[in-house]
Formats: structure tokens, C-alpha cells, sequence
């Protein structure tokens, strides 16, 4: 009978155990993980330079009319022959 | 027991990795920036009409892009004197739809935040797209280009 006792108390207490250790990775992995999401959403918040640039030209060509116009000889008449 | 928080374990490690990915669509999505809202374009339209006056002032050296995105009369001498007034209201106005622009867009992308840093890459934008014998603000001096 105390044999048996001593069986199951030992094998409560690696069963313990070995829950301590899971939970104690998860009790890490979580704050990780929380840190990793927050990091990513910074991201959100940095300036985006390149796009910026990219917006910017947009708007001094339109402002500036520095685009090159895509129809550059549409209404030349067609030359005629004369008789 | 053991083998539900294994299991537990994986599902959340596979939640935290679906969700980085799916953040990371987002940032994905989201890299241009928006310009394309009616106050971006009625300051844009303004601006355009305003430049056919003041692009012979460029070229004349009368009037310089600064280094902080605006423009200013930096020669008075190149406008003949019945003009100058004319040319300081041109500049005044021109730099009021500038800081405007930079505003607007700030606040269309929901960061009014990056007001600053949109008008000092317009700076530099501006200067770098400047036409030849334009004059503009480069290391504290002004340059013809």
C-alpha cells in the first residue's frame, strides 16, 4: 500500500513537472510573440520613404507639366498629292 | 495531459505565425502612398495653373526653390518693379497651396504626423526635378542648375 503510494505521489510530481516546463515555454513564447506583433506594426508607423518619392513625382509632373505627352503627332494631316 | 499542451503548443505557435503573416500583407498593401482625394487635387489643379506665370520667373532667377519644400522671390532685381508685387503675391499664394499639399497628403494617408517628412522629400524633389538655369537651395547657398 505504501509502495503504491509512493508510486503514484512520484509520478503526480513528474507529471508536475513536466507540465511546469510546457507552461513555463508558453508563458515565454507569449511574450515573444507579443513582441514580434507589436514590431510589425510599428512598421506601419515609419514613413514610407520610397513611396513618398514616388507620390511626389507624381505631383511635380502633373504641377510642373513635366510629362511627356503621348500624342505627339495625332492631328498631322495626312499629306495630299497635288495635281 | 502532455500531449495537450504540445498540441496546445503548436496551434499557438501556428496562430503567432498566421498572424505575422497576415500583418505582414498588410504592410504590404499598404507601401503607397494615397494622393488621389479631391483636396490633394484642387491644390494640385491650383498649383498648375499658377506655375504657367511663374515658370519665366524660375528661369529668370527671380524666383528660387528652398531647401524646405517652398519658394521665394530671391532676386527682386530680375522683376521689373510694376511686376514685383504681382510676382510676392504669386510666391505667397504658391507656398500657402505647398504647405497645404504636404498637409493634405498627411492627413490622407491618416498620419498627419508625417507632414514634415512629405514636404522635405518634396524638397528634395522638387530641387532634383528642377529645370536647367532654375535656381535652387543646396548645402545653405543657392545653385543655378
Amino acid at each position: 500500500m505504501m509502495r503504491l503510494k509512493r508510486v503514484i505521489q512520484n509520478n503526480v510530481q513528474a507529471v508536475v513537472k513536466m507540465k511546469g516546463i510546457v507552461m513555463r515555454k508558453v508563458w515565454m513564447a507569449l511574450p515573444l510573440a507579443a513582441f514580434a506583433l507589436s514590431a510589425c506594426v510599428t512598421i506601419n508607423i515609419y514613413f514610407p520613404a520610397a513611396a513618398a518619392e514616388k507620390a511626389a513625382d507624381k505631383i511635380i509632373d502633373e504641377v510642373w507639366q513635366t510629362q511627356k505627352s503621348d500624342k505627339p503627332a495625332a492631328n498631322q494631316p495626312a499629306a495630299k498629292e497635288a495635281k | 495531459m502532455k500531449t495537450n499542451e504540445v498540441s496546445f503548443c503548436k496551434n499557438l505557435f501556428k496562430f503567432i505565425v498566421s498572424l505575422l503573416m497576415f500583418t505582414v500583407a498588410l504592410n504590404a498593401s499598404a507601401v503607397d502612398l494615397e494622393v488621389n482625394t479631391p483636396g490633394v487635387n484642387a491644390i494640385k489643379q491650383s498649383m498648375q495653373v499658377r506655375h504657367a506665370q511663374l515658370a519665366g520667373h524660375y528661369a529668370s532667377g527671380a524666383v528660387g526653390l528652398t531647401a524646405d519644400g517652398l519658394i521665394v522671390l530671391r532676386d527682386a532685381g530680375a522683376v521689373p518693379l510694376a511686376q514685383r508685387q504681382a510676382v510676392n503675391a504669386l510666391v505667397a499664394a504658391d507656398n500657402q497651396d505647398r504647405i497645404a499639399l504636404y498637409a493634405e497628403i498627411a492627413n490622407a494617408n491618416g498620419h498627419p504626423e508625417w507632414q514634415a517628412e512629405i514636404r522635405s522629400t518634396f524638397a528634395q524633389r522638387w530641387i532634383q526635378r528642377a529645370q536647367p538655369g532654375w535656381w535652387v537651395q543646396s548645402g545653405g547657398g543657392w545653385v543655378r542648375k
